[in-house]
């Protein structure tokens, strides 16, 4: 059966070429001096100071993870009810709802994102609501999935006792439901805060050209701008801060469950 | 309390119906506003099909979308064939080298868009390579082989190695353990793999922008760079609805119809 592990060596090589050693490009890029496109291998951290010693480019960093972090709380708040209330649908009727959720999933983003164009020409809103309308829109179902998937997994005989104890509905709901489900909301974050934050495509599209995002930043130093280097160290900056929210959210679903 | 469980019930169902209307205004949107006589994207003037006839008319859109199902149909065939292959490889790996693969299969997955897009575009550029439709198909590929991977690893690791072990004791060679043990028995993790790969690749806008070049470009690429307001992409985006709907009805009625045939006959 060993011999079987020589089939994953195509695999291996592509992985080595197209996701390795590009991600050692940008680490290399971000933490040596700028030159025309090409690696100098002087090392500095230039980069990083440059960044966060310039208000402009802390506040592009503020206004993504701003939206992220509002985009994520609407999702909840949208998205907790309705998923609860499908959890106590009868399973064939779940099941429907569930396939009714995902199938625009399998819809180009940007095709919907233009529709949403058009709509909200209908209405006089600031261009800060649409971008909302239109992030909560694309990122709704995943968290909608997620806190489902938790509850559905709960225990019914909980509530049971819970009500047999004279808890009321609402007792019930935030002594048991509601702690029981925080890992269903927590993996729900983790699917719509840490894409959100590099999102660009909405907020440009829905938003008028108002937003720079650390996404257009990005864009910016290395389609127009040229710089390499600089380009580099904001993702790198920006995956270091997705990296950490992870970190910290999955410490959180630790704590969670022992609680 | 009767009164006050009907209650509840109508809440419950109303705030789903309109979380579904929700969801569903920019296709029913886009489907009826593909049929409006007039330019506007606010009032529905009249019936016609001028927006079809418009798209079927635009080279740039229709190039588009001949590129995009072509860099989909390439990415997902060679992304399931390389992910099926190596993931049959790695659940017969050392645990040790099987989690450090696995990280790094997860870093375009778990890595913003944008990262994996300027890293690949970073590699094209420094090896001087031309970007335009090869660079952009190597790049699908390698965002959509770690979604196979995910998707057949976890069902392979289900299986019982002793059958496959079987099969090689009573001299079957281990090429033909593979496609007649191993291969039917992980056949619907496959498909949903290549499912996914063909959708990821469908509806790439981050990772073809940077890595496509001025030569190419597919659906959301036209859609972002578009830049006056075009009815006729809504034209295009019905087409699209109709399309996906089709195909995703085919994928869960073609298995359930089967399955009851085998029942029927078990019978």
């Amino acid at each position: 059966m060993k011999s079987f592990f020589r089939m994953s060596y195509p695999y291996i090589l592509w992985i080595s070429v197209f996701i390795v050693a590009p991600m050692v490009m940008i680490l290399l890029y971000a933490v040596t001096k700028t030159g025309n496109g090409t690696l100098t291998f002087q090392f500095t951290l230039e980069h990083f100071a440059r960044f966060f010693s310039d208000p402009d480019f802390l506040r592009v960093l503020w206004t993504s993870l701003r939206i992220a972090l509002i985009t994520t709380v609407f999702c909840i708040l949208v998205g907790y009810p309705a998923a609860l209330f499908i959890a106590n649908l009868k399973e064939r009727a779940q099941t429907l709802m569930i396939l009714l959720l995902t199938l625009p999933m399998w819809i180009n983003m940007l095709l919907k994102t233009y529709a949403w164009r058009g709509i909200l020409m209908n209405f006089d809103l600031e261009s800060e609501v649409k971008v909302f309308i239109g992030m909560v829109y694309d990122f709704l179902p995943y968290m909608v999935i997620q806190i489902h998937t938790a509850i559905s997994k709960l225990d019914r005989e909980l509530l049971t006792a819970s009500y047999d104890l004279g808890a009321n509905r609402w007792q019930s709901f935030l002594r048991v439901t509601l702690p029981l489900s925080v890992p269903g909301i927590i993996s729900g974050i983790t699917l719509v805060f840490l894409p959100a934050v590099s999102s660009f495509v909405i907020p440009k599209m829905l938003g008028g050209g108002n937003y720079v995002l650390i996404g257009n930043l990005i864009e910016k130093y290395f389609l127009v701008a040229g710089d390499w280097n600089f380009g580099s160290a904001i993702s790198l900056i920006m995956a270091l801060i997705i990296i950490a929210s992870m970190y910290l959210t999955k410490k959180l679903d630790r704590s969670a469950e022992e609680a | 309390m009767e009164r006050k469980k009907g209650f509840w019930h109508f809440f419950t169902s109303g705030y789903l119906i309109l979380v579904l209307l929700f969801i569903y205004l920019p296709i029913v949107y886009v489907v009826v506003f593909s049929f409006n006589e007039s330019r506007s994207m606010t009032a529905f003037s009249g019936f016609s099909l001028k927006w079809y006839e418009s798209m079927f008319n635009n080279r740039e859109m229709l190039d588009s979308l001949k590129y995009t199902v072509l860099i989909a149909l390439i990415a997902t065939v060679t992304s399931t064939v390389i992910g099926t292959v190596a993931a049959i490889g790695l659940s017969k790996a050392r645990r040790l080298i099987r989690s450090v693969i696995l990280e790094i299969n997860n870093l375009p997955v778990l890595n913003p868009d944008i990262v994996t897009a300027i890293s690949l575009m970073l590699l094209f550029l420094s090896l001087k390579i031309r970007r335009g439709i090869v660079t952009l198909t190597l790049a699908h590929i390698t965002f959509c082989i770690p979604y196979v991977i995910l998707s057949v690893l976890p069902k392979l690791r289900q299986l019982d190695d002793n059958v496959a072990e079987a099969a090689m004791d009573l001299g079957a060679p281990p090429w033909r353990a593979l496609t007649r043990v191993i291969i039917p028995q992980i056949y619907p993790a496959i498909f949903s793999g290549a499912l996914i790969a063909f959708s990821m690749s469908f509806d790439d806008f981050v990772i073809s922008f940077f890595t496509a070049g001025m030569d190419v470009q597919n659906i959301s690429m036209y859609v972002y760079s578009m830049k006056r307001f075009n009815p006729s992409v809504n034209a295009l985006s019905t087409l699209i609805v109709v399309v996906v709907t089709l195909i995703l009805i085919l994928a869960n009625v073609v298995p359930a119809i089967r399955d009851r045939k085998r029942k029927k006959e078990e019978f």
